[in-house]
């Protein structure tokens, strides 16, 4: 069997949805949310990566660097943000996260 | 030949704010906790002249059709722009009584407003991406920057996951649109919609990166970040996250449906129709039993956002005039309400309840009739600006068709109008509240009166050139394609 196009993207799609569901069903820790976060990032690239080298197209990589840079970003403003929530509420449990509602 | 590099002064305004931006944060670095001041106005100065470039700019594209410049984007760098700066002026008593009053406040509203910037230029799916992080990256720690208080710091949280699940999502939708249409330019993938290749891959993608830009504006079904964050956040970021991104992420949706994705017309119409009519309803529904007035103001923006949707789901010039006229009106009416928020304060503590503004007429009159223009502007009511915007959203659904959800959105408006009323209410006939402090800051005041005259007489008696400008900036996306 040789792997094609269309495995690629069932593992980007898996990995993606996986994300996903780690943000929407977690109940524990904010940490797994971040985590959760990269997994979406990096299914996206797998489907960038494979597209690219599927179209002879050198524009998905390029996207696929970017991404990685700004996901590289976003994970040190998140964990900045949580260090910070951690200094006020001395808890990064997802279920206390609650101060407002409605 | 081209090299990528032919067209480069079209970004001046970008180039500019980017070099701003680290030289105003050297300046800060270097005058450390007394810099905050001179910073702030140095900021508030460089998007003076970002504006002016803007202004001088010619149309075209460049890096390699990365980058658009034409009459919309014009408009809309010109409006997210005075957005930011009206905020950076706004915040600055507030975060001096917060005691939080410091230079990076300013230096990341400069970046955040760069990153609109781009985002409204954006000519391809990698610029608008790295554009929308840009901003968002920066709104993030606004969100959380009175780092001292846990609403604040809770609020930076939520906004932070819920917009990387966003980001994420329209990622995904990028990435099955460049593998399926072969292409992230937006003029390349018009063509390719447009010669019939718009596979079921592509749709889907499609609709990931409009759930990504839906949450940007924070309409229903991605709302729900939304009143959190605006409670949460120190009120001048409020102030901003109400008026600045919005008119930027409202900019982006515009161009990528009638750009790029203009030919899959029967598929984002539908969408965009649904969005727009289940935000309308919620955000007059879930707003009736608001006591906190940041709160009600982040369902009215919610509400508001459905009305600009309406318009532009009907897909005509008239209807792309229709959201340039109306987010030019919310830019006015929001500014002023959070003047006026910002101004509720005892004993230099700030207060949030609508119940605190009781009895305002008699102890404040001039700030009440202010919130009262405002308040009757953002429910529609006649001769107010607010009613002009709403009125050109209705007759552009209409003429496209759109009899149902033009007649639900009108009566979502009736709904609403009964907490924009109430407020009123509170102010001129209860049992009068211990006073606010006196007298209104000199900015505030300033901002306050010029948005009132803004939303009357100035908008409803002199509206040919508003509406002559929006015209022109609608044009753009119907002439010779």
């Amino acid at each position: 069997m040789t792997i094609g196009l269309a495995h690629y993207l069932t593992v980007a799609a898996i990995l993606f949805v996986l994300g996903i569901f780690g943000i929407f069903l977690n109940r524990k820790n904010v940490i797994v949310i971040l985590m959760s976060v990269e997994l979406m990032l990096l299914a996206v690239n797998i489907n960038l990566v494979a597209f690219s080298t599927h179209l002879g197209d050198l524009i998905g990589q390029v996207f696929a660097m970017f991404v990685l840079t700004v996901a590289a970003a976003e994970a040190a403003i998140g964990l900045a943000i949580l260090v910070v929530y951690f200094r006020n509420r001395g808890t990064i449990a997802v279920e206390e996260i609650n101060l407002m509602k409605g | 030949m081209t090299t990528g590099l032919d067209n480069w002064t079209l970004a001046a305004p970008e180039i500019f704010l980017a070099a701003a931006a680290m030289i105003v944060l050297m300046v800060g670095a270097f005058r450390g906790e007394k810099g905050a001041d001179l910073v702030s106005w140095l900021c508030v100065a460089s998007l003076g002249v970002a504006i002016f470039l803007v202004l001088r700019l010619e149309h075209g594209a460049a890096f390699h059709d990365l980058f658009l410049v034409d009459a919309f984007t014009k408009a809309m760098k010109v409006l997210s722009l005075v957005a930011a700066g009206i905020a950076i002026v706004m915040s600055r008593s507030f975060f001096l009584r917060a005691g939080m009053w410091r230079f990076e406040f300013p230096v990341l509203v400069l970046l955040a407003t760069l990153g609109m910037l781009i985002m409204i230029s954006s000519n391809d799916l990698m610029t608008l991406y790295l554009g929308l992080e840009m901003q968002s990256l920066a709104l993030y720690v606004t969100a959380a920057f009175q780092r001292d208080d846990q609403r604040s710091t809770e609020a930076g949280v939520k906004y932070f996951v819920l917009g990387s699940v966003a980001s994420g999502m329209m990622l995904y939708g990028s990435s099955l649109v460049y593998g399926f249409a072969g292409t992230t330019s937006f003029p390349s993938l018009a063509a390719g919609f447009l010669a019939g290749q718009a596979s079921t891959g592509a749709v889907i993608g499609l609709v990931f990166v409009l759930a990504g830009l839906v949450f940007k504006v924070s309409a229903v079904p991605f709302h729900m970040w939304t009143p959190d964050v605006y409670e949460g956040a120190p009120t001048p970021v409020t102030a901003l996250f109400a008026a600045a991104p919005k008119i930027a992420a409202l900019s982006l949706i515009v161009s990528v449906v009638m750009g790029p994705f203009r030919p899959l017309l029967l598929q984002w119409q539908q969408i965009l129709i649904a969005v727009a009519v289940l935000s309308t309803i919620w955000g007059a529904v879930a707003a009736l039993r608001q006591e906190n007035i940041k709160r009600l103001m982040a369902y009215s923006s919610i509400g508001h956002m459905g009305y600009v949707l309406l318009g532009l789901a009907a897909a005509t010039e008239e209807g792309v005039r229709s959201v340039v006229v109306y987010m030019i009106i919310y830019l006015a009416m929001n500014v002023g309400t959070f003047a006026c928020i910002l101004s509720m304060r005892r004993k230099g503590v700030m207060v949030e309840r609508i119940g605190d503004l009781a009895g305002l007429s008699t102890r404040q009159p001039g700030m009440a009739f202010a919130l009262l223009l405002f308040m009757f502007s953002m429910a529609g009511i006649p001769p107010l600006a607010g009613f002009f915007g709403k009125l050109n959203v209705f007759l552009a659904a209409i003429n496209a068709g759109l009899y149902i959800p033009a007649a639900i959105a009108v009566l979502a408006s009736v709904v609403g109008a009964y907490y924009y009323v109430r407020i009123v209410k509170v102010m001129y006939f209860d049992d009068p509240a211990p006073a606010f402090d006196r007298p209104v800051e000199r900015d505030m005041a300033v901002i306050m009166l010029a948005a009132a005259l803004f939303v009357f007489p100035v908008f409803p008696v002199f509206q040919t050139p508003f509406l002559n400008g929006a015209q022109t900036a609608a044009k753009t996306f119907f002439s010779g394609k």
